[in-house]
């Protein structure tokens, strides 16, 4: 029987295989197949329900088509058969990680539409929350996109200081998630009492995760290996494709709402916007966890000196009057009726309006036309991750399969937004 | 509210949008875009805090072209594509597919509205002009039914790609037309 050493024969097979791998070549006698990989409708990297179809080359990705809608609640539709206050609940369904600032969004829109000024206390306490919730979308944010590239620790001390956050937004709304908080010319109800003792302390807790997270990962070699370089977005791209938010940002265009076309008084408020150089993964990071930080300082600044007075303005078409006068005075009776009987409530005038505010993603715009009745006529949300995302099959092209998820995590999308 | 109710009943007499009504002063962005495709090329759009103009949906392309390249409007910024079915509301022309522009050169805001009939509802994509009109179109498309013509990718994107109808026209009922008895699980 003709035997072969075994070291021998291993020592075959690996110099096979050695010149196998240097002489695979796609020639056009040999071609080789792109492989199809489905990513999604189920992984835990989509933060939501997506499917994205990959084309792969090897381990390179040679092309990727998004299939967006699992989440499609038709919120726009729902929009038209629901009063312009009504609407703020579904608006908490979109970005359910900064469920606060599509509130604000949205009653920003109808408040310019229907001309009402808001009080200056209700002013500063939507700025503080808007604030606030950018911290917690921004800590949810890096700390699954480290998860999703393998580091576990960032993502837990983002979401201890998260919970802290969560307890303020309990504290003021009366709920976690769906909070509902404004109203058209106002809010549901005013803070608590001590709102900017704990506004502060979840500061300064966001602020010791942040810190924590930015030794963690920021001098992380690997960290830094699976971000830098990768999912280069360059200026004019990030530009023409209508890139928002950190991700504009990250590519070094200095164009933040808030400083430039200011609202809710932000031109008051001492903060600085980052921007990044390259564009790239890692800058996003960066540029989310200076973010962070500025707005800390904004939030401060807000509830330093909390103007006192009422929450609602003094509009009775369009706000309800306070309980005890319902009780007491026969007009705010009347006003309470005509508010919230069907048919009723508040009633734009004709005309069209769009509004954009700078949520944790980017630009969030609600374009309203009014018909004059109580429910809007149409009622469509800009939302920055939808724009966001749709640039993503380009990002993604040539790089490797493992990059994936780096990218999807940096660009923050967020299903229930990108779907409404 | 007072202001607002006198306000409504005064532009529903003079109707908005309609000929009749007194042209208000046009603003910067509406001059330039009349000194080079002419006076009556765009009239004047009722949106609410920026200057907007309804145009025509001929020669579209050009159009928008020049809104983004002449330095003094550099409109480089496409914010959002999205269309209004004016079924209900007293207009001739059912559809407007509706544009935001944002300058980032000017730090300045505009809207085009650019009515589409009904029994053509086709419009010119500008794609070509900013690649992020790519998905806010298939949305048009896909809510509306509105096609883009030189689009390069015209599919459903929320729906399913055998939805047989366009869910936010105004006659599609709030609670379907019972797609979901058939869904298979």
């Amino acid at each position: 029987m003709n035997t072969t050493p075994i070291d021998k024969l291993a020592e075959t097979d690996l110099e096979e295989i050695r010149n196998e791998r240097v002489t695979f070549e796609r020639t056009p006698d040999m071609p080789s197949e792109h492989m199809i990989l489905n990513f999604g409708p189920q992984h835990p990297a989509t933060h939501g329900t997506l499917h994205m179809v990959l084309e792969l080359d090897g381990e390179k990705v040679a092309g990727a088509t998004p299939h967006l809608g699992y989440l499609h609640t038709g919120f726009e539709k729902l929009g038209e058969y629901r009063s312009y206050n009504q609407f703020v609940t579904l608006t908490d369904r979109m970005n359910y990680l900064s469920p606060l600032c599509n509130n604000i969004g949205y009653t920003h829109a109808v408040e310019k539409l229907m001309d009402i000024e808001i009080t200056p206390r209700c002013r500063d306490i939507r700025v503080a929350l808007a604030e606030l919730s950018r911290l917690a979308d921004h800590l949810l944010c890096i700390g699954t996109a480290a998860l999703d590239i393998g580091a576990f620790t960032a993502f837990l001390y983002g979401f201890r200081a998260r919970e802290v956050l969560y307890d303020l937004f309990e504290a003021v709304c009366g709920t976690r998630l769906t909070t509902s908080y404004t109203r058209v010319g106002g809010l549901l109800r005013d803070v608590p009492e001590n709102f900017a003792d704990m506004a502060r302390e979840s500061v300064e807790e966001t602020l010791r995760a942040t810190s924590e997270i930015d030794r963690l990962l920021t001098h992380n070699r690997i960290w830094r290996d699976r971000t830098e370089g990768v999912g280069v977005l360059s200026a004019e791209d990030a530009v023409a494709w209508g890139a928002t938010g950190p991700v504009l940002r990250a590519s070094g265009v200095d164009w933040d709402i808030r400083k430039n076309e200011p609202y809710l008084g932000y031109e008051a408020y001492d903060f600085d916007i980052p921007i990044g150089r390259n564009g790239d993964v890692y800058d996003r990071y960066l540029v989310r966890m200076e973010e962070i930080r500025q707005s800390a300082k904004i939030v401060l600044q807000a509830v330093e000196d909390l103007p006192s007075g009422p929450v609602n303005a003094d509009e009775e078409h369009a706000v309800l009057p306070e309980k005890s006068e319902v009780y007491e005075s026969m007009e705010s009776l009347i006003y309470h009726f005509k508010m919230t009987m069907e048919g009723h409530g508040p009633t734009p005038p004709v005309g069209e309006v769009y509004a954009a505010t700078e949520a944790p993603n980017g630009e969030l715009g609600f374009f309203i036309v009014s018909d004059g009745s109580r429910e809007p006529y149409r009622i469509r949300v800009r939302p920055p991750s939808f724009v966001n995302f749709s640039m993503f099959p380009m990002l993604i092209r040539g790089h490797m399969l493992s990059d994936v998820v780096a990218i999807l995590g940096s660009l923050n999308v967020i299903a229930g937004e990108l779907d409404r | 509210m007072g202001k607002a109710v006198d306000n409504q009943e005064e532009r529903q007499t003079e109707g908005v949008g309609r000929p009749g009504r007194p042209e208000p002063d046009p603003g910067i962005v509406t001059t330039r875009i009349r000194a080079r495709f002419g006076d009556t090329s765009v009239s004047t759009g009722n949106a609410v805090g920026c200057e907007s103009v309804i145009a025509e949906r001929d020669a579209l392309l050009p159009f928008m072209t020049f809104l983004r390249d002449d330095p003094e409007l550099a409109f480089d910024y496409l914010v959002d594509v999205t269309a209004v079915d004016r079924l209900r509301l007293d207009e001739e022309v059912r559809f407007a597919v509706v544009y935001q522009l944002y300058s980032h050169k000017h730090n300045r805001r505009f809207s085009v509205s650019v009515p589409v009939p009904e029994a053509d509802p086709r419009i010119g994509s500008v794609v070509s002009v900013w690649p992020g009109a790519n998905w806010l179109e298939r949305e048009v498309y896909d809510m509306y039914g509105i096609v883009f013509e030189g689009h390069p990718d015209l599919r459903r994107i929320l729906m399913p790609d055998d939805f047989g109808s366009y869910p936010l026209r105004k006659d599609y009922p709030l609670h379907g037309k019972g797609e979901r008895d058939n869904f298979v699980f």
